[in-house]
């Protein structure tokens, strides 16, 4: 009883937030991935990117409801999440045509191309504020729970309760179908097998025949659909603020290169290595013990490693630590340049 | 011999200052009952409270005019004016300077002002304190400003966060709350208030189980909200504010079902909260700064007279510029360091209460030598070093909306 107890409280406070934190981490850490690998240049943009596709998102979704269009307990933001992707794509690609294209067939360094995406980064959040505004927004409708706390405790008569959010649950459920198709896509398709051709190395590919535009074009198109899934995620599990995307690109770049940079696999590990961290490292353990450990051996204090103002620290931490001993990531990927 | 010059220039130019300051200062002493009186009004006219200083102003000014009107104060041929200058809200140095012009050029008698604590403490330390100009503040929350040495030039219209603490200690054992977890924004006015509400709240013999600070502006947070879950408590204090970090620590603790009632300081009352969180608020308590005495519907109608409507330190602006009137007709003395003395005899008992509208009686009663007790505008009492002892609402969410359901 009380090991269930301090299991379920674990599960509550750290497995189940972890999961959903970094499924949506591990989305926009694929998207940099992606780019990298492909576009060959660090893209600062996409937290912007997710950003715009949230934003894309709440839109539809006050349009449908102010048009009373209802789907019963389910959320909105995800039956309009199609459209807002399509919004997102036409956005990257029109990014693309005017900004990256130029520097493309300049074969412009690396780092500069960095640096116009870290410009691209401050125009999208300034459209963005310009057309929703800076403050919070709620587009959350529908049922809030799967589980309530209180429901879980009397249907098993533990002290700790269970909660598990609907938005939690889509999380992970849309992350895991995104990932499958993502990897089926790479893999088995011959378009897949030609983008991972053109990556590894440019000028074979175009030898045998590869349309490089293509491939640029569908690079875009799976970022922008990356993209706006996290960011809708994201903004329906926490809560949408321009400002915050801005914050997320920490994490997200942590995760891709704790990951292994390159590595669409070492992206998804990256993403629950950070968030994962980042709950374990800020959690006050009192509870967990006072369960586990008798009486007579419990501490006083709360047991917390670092208090959670340090949170965003930790990913820090993990990405100096990471690039000093192992600058591959956990799964071989490339060096950043 | 060229080395020899600077020194020598240095300490003549000292001791013509000296001398200088030493004139100022002894016409200084002569100044009874003058017959132009200024007060400096210094108020954060840009900055974070620009919204709030409009009609703080004003109100300090309609005090102004209601004693020229009377044509009571001293003989009745003097008139007050009023000075306005910008403290900004957060520049100490901007706040000095101004403060300084105020007092050296236009000489001023007295200061209503500043408006922030940490402007506040600068100008009393910097500029008030030496030259010797009394300062009341109508805003000042800091509990800093209490043992702030001052020369009792210094009074506040405004209660101490300190005071808060208090009266959130008392509430919380009155509704039998013995533990609590508490959580403030990572500033000024949150740490102050949270060690206030700690201390005071311990010292009643209840246990703060936990107490950790959040950043305002952030899209999550379910970890502060998990940490404080694990110190657990009867209720979570959330002193921050509502439409930031305070909304989404809340939301998180409900989500979590981490905790089910909350206190809410000052900060987190308005109506866009419950709406926003939802019943699951119905039956949180909360405290925030208000009054039922009739003193502040009298203000609220001669602001409306006068043009503008009341607004947030309208009514302790209006106070603090009529204590300055009041007490230095009761010193008959224009000079800061005599009327200093006066300020708590008229703000406190004994004596005729009295309230907005009726500064001309008070000064009639004060010249026919009878005690007078100035109410205003916020059921004025002083206290301690003399700031508002506060009057405070308590707050009950119900249905959704947030509810004053008595006073203390």
């Amino acid at each position: 009883m009380e090991f269930l107890n301090s299991f379920i409280l674990i599960t509550n406070y750290i497995i189940i937030p972890g999961l959903t934190y970094g499924s949506q981490l591990a989305l926009g850490a694929l998207g940099i991935t992606i780019v990298y690998t492909v576009l060959r240049f660090s893209n600062f943009a996409h937290g912007e990117f997710m950003s715009f596709g949230t934003m894309s998102t709440i839109l539809l979704t006050w349009a449908l409801i102010d048009s009373n269009i209802k789907f019963g307990t389910f959320p909105t933001a995800i039956i309009v999440l199609p459209f807002s992707i399509i919004f997102t794509i036409i956005y990257c690609l029109l990014v693309d045509k005017f900004v990256f294209k130029f520097y493309r067939q300049q074969k412009s360094k690396s780092v500069i191309a960095l640096i116009v995406s870290i410009g691209v980064m401050f125009f999208t959040g300034g459209l963005i504020r310009f057309i929703i505004g800076p403050g919070d927004k709620n587009f959350m409708d529908g049922e809030r729970f799967i589980l309530k706390a209180k429901d879980f405790k009397m249907l098993t008569g533990l002290d700790e309760g269970l909660t598990i959010k609907s938005t939690q649950g889509v999380t992970i459920i849309l992350t895991i179908l995104l990932v499958i198709i993502l990897f089926w896509f790479l893999n088995k398709t011959k378009t897949g097998k030609s983008m991972r051709a053109y990556s590894d190395n440019q000028e074979l590919a175009l030898l045998s025949g590869i349309n490089p535009e293509r491939i640029v074009l569908i690079t875009w198109i799976i970022t922008g659909t990356l993209a706006c899934v996290a960011g809708t995620l994201y903004g329906l599990d926490k809560s949408y603020k321009p400002f915050t995307y801005l914050h997320l690109v920490l994490p997200i770049f942590a995760a891709a290169i704790v990951g292994g940079v390159g590595n669409p696999i070492g992206a998804i590990i990256g993403g629950f290595v950070i968030s994962f961290s980042e709950l374990l490292i800020t959690f006050a353990y009192k509870k967990f013990f006072f369960y586990i450990l008798p009486d007579n051996f419990l501490p006083d204090g709360l047991l917390q490693i670092l208090s959670t103002d340090y949170k965003i620290a930790v990913s820090f931490i993990i990405l100096v630590l990471v690039l000093l001993i192992k600058p591959t990531g956990i799964y071989k990927g490339k060096i950043i340049e | 011999m060229k080395k020899n010059l600077l020194p020598v220039v240095l300490i003549a130019g000292l001791i013509v200052v000296g001398i200088f300051l030493y004139i100022q200062d002894s016409t200084k002493t002569d100044k009874v009952a003058d017959k132009n009186i200024k007060i400096g009004i210094i108020l954060g006219f840009t900055g974070p409270i620009e919204s709030l200083a409009p009609v703080m102003a004003k109100s300090a000014e309609l005090a102004i005019d209601e004693v020229n009107k009377s044509g009571e104060l001293f003989d009745g041929s003097s008139q007050v004016t009023a000075v306005r200058a910008d403290s900004t809200c957060v520049d100490a140095a901007a706040a000095q300077a101004a403060a300084e012009r105020l007092i050296t050029s236009d000489k001023i008698n007295a200061i209503m002002g500043a408006d922030c604590s940490g402007v506040t403490t600068a100008v009393l330390k910097n500029v008030a304190m030496p030259n010797g100009v009394l300062m009341i503040s109508p805003s000042a929350t800091s509990p800093a400003l209490s043992t702030e040495p001052d020369n009792d030039l210094f009074f506040r219209t405004a209660p101490s966060d300190a005071r808060q603490g208090e009266v959130i200690a008392d509430l919380l054992m009155e509704k039998g709350f013995k533990s609590a977890a508490l959580t403030h924004t990572n500033n000024d006015y949150g740490k102050g208030l949270a060690a206030s509400i700690k201390k005071n709240y311990e010292a009643k013999g209840g246990k703060i189980t936990i107490t950790a600070s959040h950043e305002d502006g952030k899209g999550d947070y379910s970890s502060e909200v998990a940490a404080l879950a694990q110190a657990s408590g009867d209720i979570l204090i959330v002193a921050g504010y509502l439409d930031q970090g305070g909304k989404g620590i809340i939301q998180a603790s409900l989500d979590a079902d981490a905790f089910n009632k909350f206190f809410l300081p000052d900060g987190m009352i308005g109506d866009s909260l419950p709406k926003a969180i939802g019943p699951a608020l119905n039956g949180s308590i909360g405290s925030v700064p208000g009054t039922d005495s009739p003193g502040n519907a009298k203000y609220a109608e001669l602001a409306k007279a006068a043009g503008f409507e009341s607004g947030p330190y309208g009514p302790e602006s209006y106070d603090a510029a009529a204590l300055i009137m009041l007490a230095m007709q009761a010193a008959n003395s224009t000079d800061s360091n005599v009327f200093k003395d006066n300020i708590m005899d008229i703000a406190n008992a004994p004596g005729e209460k009295i309230f907005p509208g009726e500064l001309g009686k008070a000064i009639k009663l004060i010249k026919e030598g009878k005690d007078i007790d100035y109410v205003g505008a916020t059921a004025l009492e002083l206290v301690g070093s003399g700031e508002s002892a506060g009057s405070f609402a308590e707050i009950l969410i119900d249905n959704q909306k947030t509810n004053k359901v008595g006073y203390r």
